[in-house]
């Protein structure tokens, strides 16, 4: 259907080294799509692959009805904005931003590069070089020489990574309403989870070459599918336990000794042996033995072995009677006890947050690749 | 105490710097001199008063205006080829992944660390084992002049070539240019200080050389064979005005590109 | 960026790009031997064909002459000989190409490191100023110096007079003449390599270092120098190879006790004597080898080509 991007069983190798592992991926035709992962992952390989700047050693890519995969990067309705924008230093702003229609030896050219530098709000640039432009003045005449093509498919690798934090917030936004504005499929490649979950609608979390996880960014955070996708987007606390009964779509645990509760619809695996999941901030601490309800897990006898203030909230880390750290965030609204290390504490969160994951994965994996 | 140490320090090494820069253009002074000494007794090296004499009968001393013109010939000859074939190579060898890429680098190094004697010797064997000792002269100096140019040329290309970010090459890719208008609007301005570079290193390199010209020339006569050669007939002063000319357009022409740079780059 | 950079970045070759996983921007295929095929058939025919050539001509039978020409009869007594009449010159040469080098590094490295570090804004103006002289006649030039270092004028009156020389002491046509001529010509091959490394060291790292061991002489020591290293080997063989093979200084600056192997090889193919000359071009490129990996070995550096 219309010009979606369909990419099946796509492998590339370089050498012996895998950097896509038989990927299959269909990004819908107007969506704002983010490919996720640690650097090394596959995901920049793919973008490459899709771009025509690298040849997939097996597998087709489809645009609409198209197969390009063997297509010269300039004969592809795609365009790409690059890590650090690649502008040519040699010429104006505005040549730069006229290059590929003049190219394509398209008329008015002038005029559309008017239009164009007016959208991304640099007019008065024009005769500039890029050299002489800021940061943020640099990625949008990135963003409008490969917007000023109407690609069917645009695409994003890294787009914000040589900005400062302030600036990258800002253009997120301004991207995300720039695509909205002109509707096109932007793909887009981070290694920064929130930049991912900010401005896509689908964000699919890449691992070693292979997809682990896609869906909407709640999707994602609230039921991640693997370990990697609990570390690597944001942080999980995973400890170890079993399915003891199933009664519906209520799942009981046995963890640690305890009875935790967990529903169905975020578990993927209902029974044997799991690793049962909590995003800290979903968890809150009270003194031990404090009871707080029927309806709530709990993981009791903790010992604070940390306390870091970082404004909103508090992190805490829990030592737990088996020997694993926990960890809490709880928001500084004022209402809430605080706590101090060396006290006594259990862990409390409700059953829907528990989500429940294979156990022969490592409950460590993605915890320790960075986000730079 | 420290702050002044400091100080001192740091004037003391740019001092020593300006010292050393000095004793490099003690020579060049001397010959800028000569240029305009009259001549005097047997040795033109002793300043005797100020003439134009030299300037305006630059070519009276016999055959150092043919020598000149063989020397600028087989110059931009050789620049021509040698920046031509180096730059193919520099392109070959940064922008290209095929086998035997290292021992390529080491093949296009070996020229320059070899002696000058030993490459002329090398050239003289082949030319004479080959049946060509009596046809030595301007085209067996042009091949030497292309050989020993052409690893330079490639150096300094490769050298501004992998300073370029291949993301340009590809963007330009993706905007829909192709291999042909990448070259010429992308690569090629962009490397193309690079390449001039190149060539004025190859064509002063031609011009100076001795050693390798003089083994290979026959009875060809270069520039630098005529200074040779004078020196043991007496020095007319007329070399030092090509020397002084030489040093000036050299000066001139870097000041030129220098200064271009700098507008490009303030524009 | 301008011409004098470019020349400056003619010393250390810079680091390979290998290993598959980043390929970035390099196409696969024919092509690349495409480009390279003119300039490699060059090398070939002109380089490696000449050099297996004058191999061969070192074993011809010395009795041959370019006129009746020669027999191959592998003579390897050509090397005998030729080291037994022409080894003091075979030893000069390398010992006033050591001096003449040691002299560029200790004349080179406090220009090299003013230019990086204290020029400021006349960066580019010292940089040209280097390389300015290296456009004037080699010949030239090198005549310039029978002139400056001549008896009857200035250097050597100044010299006589502070005692420096005795009152019939001379400079020119002494081995001082020949060293200094080597020298002073090819310093720019020790500056531009060095200065070409020093320019890449961070300014902070020295600051650091000076902030870590407070000497001035520690932190040259242990930070400027290493870091340098690549700079100073690149520079060291463009300086040593080519002083080692030239008789130009020799023979200008000179006199017949200063001769070197390079004015020998010159005479004995000037009188039709190929194989003995040959044979000390061999020599001469076979010591360099050797010499040139030994260093390049002990300095630690590899990543030359």
């Amino acid at each position: 259907m219309g010009t979606d991007l369909q990419l099946t069983s796509v492998t590339k190798r370089f050498g012996t080294f895998t950097a896509v592992d038989d990927l299959d991926l269909t990004i819908p035709e107007g969506s704002f799509f983010a490919l996720l992962g640690p650097s090394g992952c596959g995901k920049t390989t793919t973008l490459r692959m899709v771009a025509g700047l690298e040849e997939p050693t097996t597998g087709t890519i489809m645009l609409g009805e198209q197969d390009i995969t063997r297509l010269k990067p300039y004969r592809r309705p795609v365009n790409t904005v690059f890590q650090s924008y690649a502008l040519f230093p040699h010429l104006t702003i505005a040549d730069n931003v006229a290059f590929g229609l003049k190219r394509q030896r398209r008329k008015d050219v002038a005029s559309t590069v008017q239009e164009m530098l007016a959208l991304v709000e640099l007019e008065h640039l024009a005769k500039r070089r890029p050299a002489q432009l800021s940061g943020g003045q640099q990625q949008r005449v990135a963003l409008a020489r490969a917007l000023i093509n109407q690609p069917q498919v645009l695409l994003l690798d890294e787009p914000l990574g040589a900005l400062d934090l302030k600036l990258r917030r800002q253009m997120q936004l301004e991207l995300k309403s720039i695509q909205t504005e002109v509707g096109l499929t932007f793909v887009h490649v981070t290694h920064d989870q929130e930049e991912a979950m900010t401005m896509a609608d689908t964000v699919a979390v890449m691992n070693e070459g292979r997809i682990e996880q896609l869906g909407s960014p709640e999707e994602l955070y609230e039921a991640p599918a693997t370990t990697f996708v609990a570390n690597f987007l944001g942080q999980s606390n995973l400890v170890s336990g079993s399915v003891a009964t199933t009664r519906g779509d209520a799942l009981e645990l046995d963890v640690q000794g305890a009875r935790i509760l967990a529903h169905a619809a975020h578990a993927r695996v209902t029974s044997g042996e799991v690793w049962a999941g909590v995003r800290p901030e979903k968890v809150y601490l009270s003194g031990a033995g404090d009871d707080d309800g029927a309806d709530v897990n709990t993981l009791g006898d903790g010992v604070v072995s940390d306390v870091s203030f970082v404004g909103v909230s508090t992190q805490y880390l829990v030592r737990m009677p088996w020997g694993q750290e926990l960890t809490v965030f709880e928001q500084n609204t004022g209402a809430r006890e605080r706590f101090r290390p060396g006290d006594k504490v259990d862990l409390h969160w409700r059953p829907e947050h528990t989500f429940l994951l294979d156990a022969s994965q490592d409950a460590s994996a993605g915890a320790e690749v960075e986000d730079a | 105490m420290n702050t002044f140490s400091r100080w001192v320090g740091d004037r003391l090494i740019l001092v020593l710097g300006l010292l050393v820069l000095l004793y490099m253009f003690v020579p060049i002074f001397v010959v800028i001199l000569m240029s305009f000494n009259a001549p005097g007794s047997r040795n033109s090296y002793t300043f005797n008063g100020f003439t134009l004499d030299n300037w305006l009968n630059l070519c009276e001393p016999y055959q150092l205006c043919s020598s000149l013109r063989t020397s600028i010939e087989i110059g931009l000859l050789a620049t021509l080829v040698a920046t031509l074939l180096g730059t193919l190579m520099a392109f070959a060898m940064v922008r290209h992944r095929f086998r035997g890429r290292s021992s390529a680098n080491l093949f296009v190094f070996l020229p320059m660390a070899t002696p000058e004697i030993v490459m002329g010797s090398s050239l003289l064997a082949l030319f004479v084992n080959a049946g060509f000792a009596g046809a030595l002269g301007f085209w067996t100096i042009f091949v030497a002049h292309v050989l020993f140019c052409l690893s330079f040329v490639v150096v300094t290309v490769k050298a501004r070539l992998s300073g370029l970010d291949p993301r340009l090459e590809q963007a330009a890719a993706d905007l829909y240019a192709n291999e042909w208008q990448t070259f010429w609007r992308v690569s090629f301005p962009l490397v193309f200080p690079g390449i001039l570079a190149a060539a004025l290193l190859s064509f002063s390199l031609s011009f100076d050389d001795f050693i390798i010209t003089n083994l290979n020339a026959g009875q060809e006569v270069t520039f630098p064979m005529f200074v040779w050669g004078a020196n043991q007939r007496g020095i007319p002063p007329q070399i030092n005005v090509v020397g002084t000319v030489m040093f000036t357009v050299a000066l001139l022409v870097v000041l030129l590109g220098e200064m271009g740079s700098r507008r490009r780059a303030a524009r | 960026m301008s011409a004098a950079g470019h020349i400056s970045s003619l010393g250390p070759a810079e680091a390979e790009l290998d290993g598959p996983p980043d390929p970035e921007g390099q196409k696969r295929g024919w092509s690349g031997y495409l480009l390279l095929l003119p300039g490699a058939l060059w090398l070939l025919l002109f380089f490696v064909v000449p050099t297996v050539t004058l191999v061969a001509t070192s074993l011809y039978d010395p009795s041959g002459s370019l006129q009746l020409g020669y027999q191959m009869t592998g003579h390897w007594q050509n090397y005998v000989d030729a080291l037994r009449d022409y080894g003091p010159q075979f030893v000069r040469s390398l010992i006033y190409a050591l001096i003449a080098t040691i002299a560029c590094i200790v004349l080179g490295f406090p220009l090299a490191y003013a230019i990086a570090f204290k020029a400021g804004r006349w960066k580019n103006l010292m940089l040209v100023a280097v390389i300015a002289p290296f456009f004037t006649s080699f010949l030239v030039r090198t005549l310039s110096w029978q002139y400056i270092l001549g008896d009857n004028e200035a250097l050597v009156s100044v010299l006589r007079a502070l005692h420096v020389l005795g009152p019939e002491g001379y400079l020119l046509a002494t081995p001082f003449a020949v060293v200094t001529g080597l020298t002073y010509n090819f310093l720019p091959f020790m500056v531009l390599p060095l200065y070409a490394s020093l320019e890449k060291i961070d300014p902070r790292l020295i600051e650091a270092g000076t902030d870590l061991y407070a000497s001035p002489f520690t932190t040259f020591r242990t930070v400027t120098l290493p870091l340098a290293m690549p700079g100073l080997v690149a520079g060291t063989l463009l300086t040593f190879i080519p002083a080692a093979g030239d008789y130009i200084n020799s023979e200008l600056l000179g006199n017949p006790r200063t001769r070197m192997i390079g004015n020998e090889i010159q005479d004995l193919f000037g009188a039709g004597d190929y194989p003995t000359a040959a044979a000390l071009s061999v020599t001469l490129m076979a010591a360099i080898v050797v010499l040139v990996f030994v260093y390049v070995r002990r300095a630690g550096t590899e990543e030359l080509v």
